[in-house]
């Protein structure tokens, strides 16, 4: 291939070399780092299961001490949901979603690497804690007051610290993924013909946007509690350990279909390869994807039915829990209708399938069962719980991969994975998995409890228990037969053909070996399984025929298209390798770190350093303005190099991170209305003998007011920067921070002159909590203002290059949102209670 | 190459809201408020002022039905519409650029069914349900 095109466009997509290697961000690196990392997690997990196992094979056994038990069993259970089953799925669609969609990278490939670095440093450092004998010892939900009151140590703030940041590196890869699959498809790729795999992971992103922010909400409590004795969860002082509970099913039950439908979207793209034939009914899928997606959200309390809830509302929640089931089945028919329609070819891989798929079921069968409150009652904390949810992760979330791994390791490595092998893992896990985990259901039947370090003899549980730990090591066996054939050297074998499976979707399109570019040229898509309808594409994108095919400016470039349509929108040029996301991550990691063991000065430290870091990020690396304002980009068609406001990427992924922000915010006020409904002195008249009062009428309000200006001059700022008036847009943003400033002020003001001590009782705390996130958003507001302003003076913004200021107009509108909330909920709700 | 190149997306040029990802997502949201709204009147009718007397509870629950439903049924009834205006949808259904709006039809239409549903689970529970406990 003598085309100077193409060597462009490989010099721009280059992998740096030697050191330089880990300043790498593209999508290809940084999803297979991720990918090997959740692994390596998964495999630390499941060797803590098999200890476990060890521990309840026969009764009474003293192998562990109840201490070290509890520390596995809640390690177990931690690694398995934050450190394997949520960053798989992110990493495998890091890797994947761009080669589906065509596209060179994701819109943000710094984020993703930041993600990434962030999930190994908080991920190591949370494992790590249990070879020092301090890990958390409250199970993987961390109920208080277990986990407040009972509980010396640093166990719990790890659990809290280490997670809620790996929680933050989730939310960033879902902006991420969410502003891929939308703006990043390839021209003509309308909403109807996306990958299935697309539509699963916009959905899941979505829900994770939604999901973990009350779980960061509960964890910013909790840790208020442990540090500052801040009495959320304390019912001596009017706390109540129950919103923990809300808080963190909102986020658990959700969580279960977060990692459940990534795997399931697997299968959806390996079905139709197997039976040779498109998915059937696709607008079924959707629906079942989406309306998973919604639904699940219904389902928190079906995990609280024993705690005393009012019997209605257990009625709701089991009702939706029944629901559910709809769309699950409904997707789960369509696949096996699928696979009849089609002419089946039979592997490994479509073993691994058709097991997760029949596991699923079984789950699933148990999973209505529990979900009828009164049987829930008897099964509850029991081992028929255990077995119950091992049926529906490993069989909806790790057989599918599993399968995953044999379907894509060629894509990754351009080797295939051995058949015979593979036929013995699949024997090992189909029957280890069922004899370890069948035998469970047996004994909660026969009252066997969870989260038990031991058991006594002669009541029936000897038999079940020593055959679920057989079951277990015959399935731990399975995995390392499958680890050997991943790892084990291939040299002499040789390259699989290009598209080996013979799949129809552009994932398949690379050629083999691939190379860094993604695609030698963004294709024109009018159909669901292009490579196999239509005509001549292969050959056309290798010759460079469709978008993209060089790299004049030898800058990393790919296209932006409308989010339904996929009409051409902008050329995007995306950032190369660099170091920065991986500093950010050290001191981000280090902030959190540093605040487990209460080391203040570190932790200060570091947190200058990371936001310096974030900041030099942001300067460098976004909205630049570029050298000419169009480009062509092949077939005849020119594009614009810079948009902003909604067209924009940097616009959608604001706004997808403010969306998350208001849940985690809303999830705060959702606690002090909790309060209110629960409790019979909330706001109270007084405590101890001295009178509660609260944050008063004035200040609050007061405060709003200023926000209302701030915000009005912020809008003003916007529009004086289009008109280019640049001392009416300096005055205007000044003005504005000067009264966000005033406008913090007054909201401490209003409690800490009324002698609110957050200390005292739960109300105290609240509004502190409201406050203090309240005050944080200000201070921030504040800085963003002050970043456009440096922007403008270093002319790296102007009146057509305005997205800077755009972007943090739309920030602020969700700020006003916020300010507004705590305002009237602090001086007016007093009143109405 | 036989490809036309693909039109540049129109800024000015504003889409009917049956042409927008997120019409697909209203009947599932209707449900979702009407499900909230259910939850938070029963926990604060419950915790906070019932006596046993769950008339008013239901007659609240009647009325976000009344509303909430009707909302649901209407997003269903134009989805249908608009995806019978092409062929019937099985079982490889509308693999062609220009079908997104049968598309969007047909998911809306089995969305606003699924809420539907949903939506009278939640009812019915009121309905069977006598008291608080
Ligand atoms: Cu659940």
């Amino acid at each position: 291939m003598n085309d100077p095109r193409a060597d462009r466009l490989l010099k721009a997509w280059e992998t740096p070399k030697g050191w330089r290697y880990w300043s790498a961000v593209n999508n290809s690196e940084v999803g297979l780092w991720y990918t090997l990392t959740a692994f390596a997690f998964f495999l630390f997990g499941g060797v803590l299961a098999l200890i476990m196992r060890v521990q309840l094979a026969v009764p009474d056994n003293d192998w562990l001490t109840p201490d070290q038990y509890n520390q596995i069993f809640t390690m177990h259970g931690s690694v398995m949901m934050f450190l394997f089953a949520v960053p798989i799925l992110e990493a495998i669609s890091i890797m994947l979603l761009p080669e589906m969609l065509g596209a060179r990278d994701l819109p943000f490939p710094r984020l993703s690497a930041y993600g990434y670095w962030c999930f190994l440093i908080g991920g190591v450092f949370v494992c790590g804690s249990l070879f020092f004998g301090v890990g958390p010892r409250g199970g993987w939900f961390m109920y208080p007051p277990m986990t407040t009151e009972y509980q010396d140590g640093i166990g719990p703030d790890i659990w809290l610290l280490g997670l809620s940041f790996i929680e933050i590196a989730s939310i960033a890869a879902a902006v991420e993924l969410i502003v891929g699959a939308l703006k990043c498809r390839p021209p003509g790729m309308r909403l109807n013909l996306i990958p299935l795999y697309a539509w699963y992971i916009l959905v899941v992103a979505v829900m994770i946007l939604f999901a973990f922010p009350p779980l960061i909400a509960g964890d910013l409590l909790m840790e208020l509690e442990r540090a500052m004795d801040w009495p959320f969860f304390d019912v001596e002082r009017g706390g109540d350990p129950m919103l923990w509970q809300h808080l963190f099913w909102i986020f658990g039950h959700p969580e279960v279909y977060i990692v459940f439908l990534p795997s399931i979207a697997l299968v959806a793209m390996m079905v139709p390869t197997f039976a040779r034939t498109p998915m059937a009914g696709y607008g079924w899928i959707v629906l079942a994807a989406v309306g998973t997606g919604f639904l699940s959200f219904g389902l928190w309390v079906h995990h609280m039915f024993t705690t005393g809830l009012p019997g209605i509302s257990i009625g709701i929640f089991s009702a939706a829990s029944e629901a559910v089931a709809i769309p699950t089945g409904v997707q789960i028919f369509c696949f096996i209708a699928t696979l009849l329609v089609g002419r089946v070819q039979r592997n490994v891989c479509l073993k691994f399938v058709l097991a997760g798929l029949a596991t699923f079921i079984i789950g699933g069968l148990t999973g209505v069962m529990v979900a009828i409150a009164p049987f829930d009652y008897q099964a509850h904390d029991t081992y028929f719980i255990v077995g119950h949810l091992h049926y529906v992760l490993i069989g909806g979330t790790i057989f599918p991969i599993v399968a995953g791994f044999y379907y894509y390791y060629p894509f990754v490595t351009g080797k295939q994975l051995s058949e015979r092998l593979g036929n013995i893992t699949f024997w090992l896990m189909l029957i280890g998995f069922n004899v370890a985990f069948f035998p469970m259901h047996i004994a909660g039947l026969l009252g066997m409890p969870r989260r038990v370090y031991t058991f006594p003899g002669g009541m029936g549980f000897e038999g079940p228990n020593l055959i679920s730990s057989i079951g277990a090591f015959a399935l731990g066996t399975g995995f390392l037969v499958l680890l050997w054939d991943v790892f084990r050297p291939k040299g002499k074998q040789p390259l699989v053909p290009r598209n080996v499976w013979n799949a129809g979707t552009l994932e398949w399109s690379g050629e083999v070996p691939d190379q860094p570019w993604g695609i030698r040229s963004i294709p024109i898509i009018n159909s669901r399984y292009p490579l196999w309808e239509q005509e001549n594409l292969l050959a056309d994108i290798d010759a460079g025929n469709f978008y993209l095919p060089d790299a004049e400016e030898g800058r990393r470039e790919t296209l932006v298209t409308s989010a339904v349509d996929a009409e051409l929108m902008q050329c995007l040029r995306v950032p190369g390798p660099s170091f920065l996301p991986f500093w950010a991550a050290v001191f981000t990691g280090g902030v959190f770190i540093f605040s487990t063991y209460h080391w203040w000065i570190p932790a200060g430290c570091c947190s200058v350093l990371s936001f310096a870091t974030i900041v030099t990020w942001l300067w460098t690396g976004t909205a630049e303005i570029p050298e000419k304002e169009t480009k062509p980009v092949g077939l005849g068609q020119s594009l614009p190099l810079y948009v902003s406001g909604p067209a924009a990427v940097g616009w959608w992924a604001m706004f997808i991170t403010m969306l998350g922000d208001m849940t985690a915010f809303i999830s705060l006020v959702f606690g002090y209305f909790f309060y209110w409904t629960v409790h019979e002195d909330f706001p109270p008249e007084q405590w101890n003998g001295e009178p509660v009062v609260g944050a008063g009428t004035i200040w609050p309000l007061v405060s709003v007011g200023l926000a209302v200006v701030a915000w009005c001059a912020v809008v003003m700022a916007r529009r004086l920067n289009r008109e280019d008036h640049s001392v009416g847009f300096y005055s205007s943003s000044l003005l504005a921070v000067a009264v966000t400033v005033a406008s913090g002020a007054a909201l401490v003001w209003g409690p800490y002159s009324n002698g609110m001590d957050p200390t005292v009782h739960v109300y105290s705390s609240t509004t502190g909590v409201l406050v203090l996130w309240t005050v944080v958003h200000l201070a921030l507001g504040a800085t963003m203002l002050v970043y456009c302003i440096a922007r403008r003076l270093f002319g790296k913004m102007d009146a057509k290059h305005d997205a800077d200021i755009v972007n943090v107009t739309l920030g602020w509108h969700f700020l006003m949102l916020t300010v507004a909330i705590t305002g009237s909920v602090l001086a007016l709700f007093p009143w109405v209670a | 190459m036989n490809q036309q190149p693909v039109p540049l997306h129109d800024h000015g040029q504003r889409r009917p809201m049956k042409k927008r990802l997120w019409w697909i997502a209203i009947s599932p949201t209707v449900w979702a408020i009407h499900f909230l709204a259910c939850y938070i009147t029963a926990a604060v009718w419950c915790e906070k002022i019932g006596e046993g007397n769950l008339r008013p509870l239901q007659i609240s629950v009647g009325i976000y039905t009344a509303i909430a439903l009707p909302m649901i049924i209407w997003v269903g009834y134009s989805s249908y519409r608009n995806f019978r205006r092409g062929d019937p949808p099985v079982p490889f259904d509308f693999d062609d650029p220009t079908d997104r709006t049968h598309f969007f039809g047909f998911t809306a239409f089995l969305l606003s069914a699924l809420s539907v549903v949903a939506t009278l689970f939640t009812v019915l529970v009121f309905v069977l349900v006598g008291s608080c406990d």
